[in-house]
């Protein structure tokens, strides 16, 4: 199953590289990876998506507890949380396409922010699922880039993660 | 106030950290460091002839004393010599703390002379690494570095200093932090009380219980706790090779070692366990063969101080996190509360079973009817000179698992070897940092010819210290457990485990300034191992004693297969 890890971690030089270090190393996978600083500027929050069975990603979040610069860990997958991504992906719009592409991304509620001749851009926010139903809608063969933030969450209600 | 430079806060706040010893070499980066050290008696340093070795002394030092070892040598080469050292202590949860030099800041990323990215080569082999960006950081960066290496589970902690945070004219105020504290790393100081009291619970209900005791006991200085434990229960001990003098090895209640090369009625009697209670150890692959099939009727009780060591491999039934000291502490009160105790007349039935598996083995051992000695009889006689009571460091290989089964350890920190990684080349370092520290005991280095050779050039920093540690070299003329496989799984193809061109240990030594006796038969152990700890007991001693390069160790275990899977000898399995 796919899991959401959010950390908080010490904004230090090489905390990053340890935490990265630790993936290659014990063979665990990441699919995404967003680091940015938070109101606190001595700490960085980090959220990672990685997939692995119970067993796994009790290890995973383990072995992330037990480097120094972690502060704080949670798996958001474990409660109600919410998920969201950023895309930008340029497509080849000419002639017909070009209407048609527009409805498209309206229809996921997405910003055309840049426009050539044969090219739009399209900004896309919501959870990967969605950004990849809409690669699937326009059709891939007119995608010619895309660029994605990879998973930011948070939990839902009450909850929050901070020291 | 009082300015002073980085180089002199390096020094005085290792001494302010407690720091007795430095092992180290010098070089480029670290010069103002050692101009530092040259200035002050507090700390006193060792120089070494090789980065290796320092890392292993200081790794000895820790094992024997249970405070972190030091380490100092310069950047590039200096530190990447360090690894092998830094990744035994690691692998065994060793402390240390290691201060790497390093080029100036403005050159780093320059590939300047000698500079290596010590902090990412050495990422994955330390608890924790610090770097200093800032002199006057110097002092807290030293304590928490100590902190970290010290607490939890224990192990090495890598400062990297480049040149210009040593300058001597620079200074600044020196304050060491009265308390460190770290947000971020609060090791548990005891365990669940829930969890704690469904362990005994289980203990009490136990009819075929086994305590499996690993290093981690020791490391927490609890060996005395296991064995009132133990003793009150009446249950059964083994104990990893980590584990060894945790539980004394003489005592009735200890099944010896386990795993691999353990005692037959230890790896049979975890197979028909129903309750296993482990202690500080961590399931080591050394240790349970297949884990599909380990031990099928038993429920687990794991304690360990790292949460990442639980249900890694094995799944525990009952997990707790903690210090082992703690933790049994409160087992203990939570035991004279109840009013139960264990189920005497099942105990009682498991130990006649017990009993009757340990005649299945017995350690035993063919001797041979000419001179050429058997190692298992080396090991029992040099555990009759030093009447069990030497500390004991080994090398890797057929005379470890030798040592380990035939000296039996009544006290632990007195077994000292690289259980985890198997460094070759660990032995005599670690027999050097503990001498040192331990002048009047007895400490002997159980080697092999292949080991020994991986950091002889330390018999010279014996001479100029004069640490007159025992050299006991299992002569084999081979790479003995490299030989026994290829014996076991390749149709006796010695594919390079041979050791041809020996050197001749007796001159070798004497060339370094030291004893050397060679001992070809039977006859004459006797007398050297009296000369060794007797005349020459202020000596260093290398004894290069021939053995029979045919012996196979056993036990061993059928791998891919249960605890109880093991070939007893060339011809029997179980
Ligand atoms: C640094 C290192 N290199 C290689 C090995 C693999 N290895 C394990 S035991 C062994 C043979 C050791 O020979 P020796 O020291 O003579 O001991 P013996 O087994 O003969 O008692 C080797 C090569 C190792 N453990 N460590
Ligand atoms: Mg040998």
């Amino acid at each position: 199953m796919r899991h959401i890890i959010s950390i908080l971690l010490e904004n230090e030089p090489g905390a990053l590289s340890r935490v990265v270090g630790l993936f290659a190393q014990r063979g665990y996978n990441i699919e995404t990876l967003t680091v940015a600083p938070t109101e606190d500027e001595t700490l960085s929050r980090l959220t990672m998506t990685t997939d692995g069975d119970e067993r796994k990603i009790e290890q995973i979040t383990k072995h992330l507890n037990r480097l120094i610069e972690v502060v704080k860990l949670v798996d958001l997958s474990e409660g109600a949380h919410i998920e969201r991504e950023l895309m930008l992906i340029k497509v080849r719009a000419v002639g017909a396409q070009r209407a048609e592409i527009k409805r498209t991304a309206d229809i996921f509620r997405g910003q055309v922010v840049d426009v050539s001749a044969s090219v739009y851009t399209i900004q896309l926010t919501g959870t990967s699922d969605k950004l990849e139903a809409f690669i699937e809608a326009i059709g891939e063969s007119c995608v010619l880039e895309t660029v994605r933030t990879g998973v930011s969450g948070i939990a839902r209600g009450e909850k929050v993660l901070s020291l | 106030m009082e300015l002073i430079s980085g180089g002199d806060m390096l020094v005085r706040a290792l001494h302010e950290s407690g720091v007795e010893y430095i092992y180290g070499y010098p070089g480029g980066s670290l010069l103002h460091v050692y101009d530092a050290v040259y200035r002050q008696s507090a700390v006193k340093h060792v120089l070494v002839r090789h980065e290796q070795a320092a890392a292993h002394m200081a790794d000895g030092y820790a094992r024997a004393t249970g405070k972190a070892g030091v380490v100092m040598v310069t950047s590039g080469p200096g530190a990447t010599n360090t690894i092998t050292g830094i990744a035994t202590a690691f692998t065994d949860s060793i402390p240390m703390v290691i201060i790497t030099g390093q080029v100036m800041s403005h050159l780093i990323g320059d590939d300047a002379f000698q500079e290596t990215d010590m902090l990412g080569v050495s990422r994955p082999i330390v608890k924790h690494s610090f770097s200093v960006t800032r002199p006057e950081d110097i002092p807290d960066i030293v304590a928490k570095a100590f902190y970290i290496a010290n607490t939890g589970r224990p192990g090495p902690v890598v400062i990297d200093i480049p040149k210009d945070m040593t300058m001597p004219n620079e200074r600044y105020e020196y304050v060491y932090p009265k308390k460190v504290k770290l947000r971020s790393y609060t090791p548990p100081q005891r365990g669940h009380s829930g969890q704690i009291k469904k362990a005994v619970e289980l203990l009490l209900a136990a009819k075929r219980p086994v305590i499996y005791a690993g290093g981690g006991v020791i490391i927490d200085g609890s060996s005395d706790k296991l064995r009132a434990l133990v003793d009150r229960l009446d249950f059964p001990c083994t104990n990893t090779l980590m584990g060894l003098g945790s539980y004394p090895g003489t005592g009735e209640r200890s099944l010896g070692m386990l795993g691999m090369h353990g005692t037959y009625e230890a790896n049979v009697a975890m197979h028909n366990a129903d309750v296993i209670l482990a202690v500080g150890a961590r399931f080591d692959d050394r240790v349970t063969n297949a884990t599909s099939k380990f031990c099928p009727d038993a429920k687990i009780i794991h304690i360990d101080i790292d949460p990442s060591s639980i249900s890694k491999t094995i799944t525990a039934d009952v997990p707790i996190v903690g210090p082992v000291g703690a933790v049994l502490d409160e087992m203990t009160a939570l035991l004279d509360e109840a009013n139960e105790v264990p189920d005497a007349e099942a105990i009682a039935s498991w130990w006649k079973q017990i009993n009757e598996w340990r005649q299945r083995h017995g350690g035993r051992y063919e001797k041979n009817e000419s001179q050429l000695m058997k190692p298992q009889e080396v090991i029992e006689a040099m555990w009759d000179a030093t009447k069990g009571d030497a500390y004991v460091t080994s090398d890797v290989g057929q005379h470890q698992m030798f040592a380990a089964q035939y000296y039996k350890f009544d006290k632990p920190n007195r077994w000292i070897n690289s259980g985890g990684l198997g460094t070759m080349g660990f032995g005599f370092p670690a027999a050097m940092g503990i001498k040192m520290n331990f002048p009047d005991e007895m400490v002997v280095c159980v080697t092999g010819e292949g080991s020994i050779q991986m950091n002889i050039q330390e018999l010279s920093t014996c001479l100029q210290y004069g640490i007159p540690v025992k050299i006991l070299c299992l002569n084999n003329g081979s790479l003995g457990m490299v030989r026994q496989w290829q014996d076991m799984n390749y149709e006796g193809r010695h594919s390079h485990s041979y050791m041809e061109s020996l050197p001749d240990f007796v001159k070798l030594v004497e060339a370094y300034g030291h004893v050397g006796i060679r001992v070809k038969g039977r006859d004459e152990l006797p007398q050297a191992l009296e000369d060794t700890f007797g005349k020459y007991n202020d000596r260093l001693v290398f004894l290069d004693v021939a053995v029979d390069e045919t012996e196979h160790v056993y036990p061993m275990q059928v791998p891919m297969g249960t605890m109880r899977d093991m070939w007893l000898s060339k011809t029997e399995r179980t």
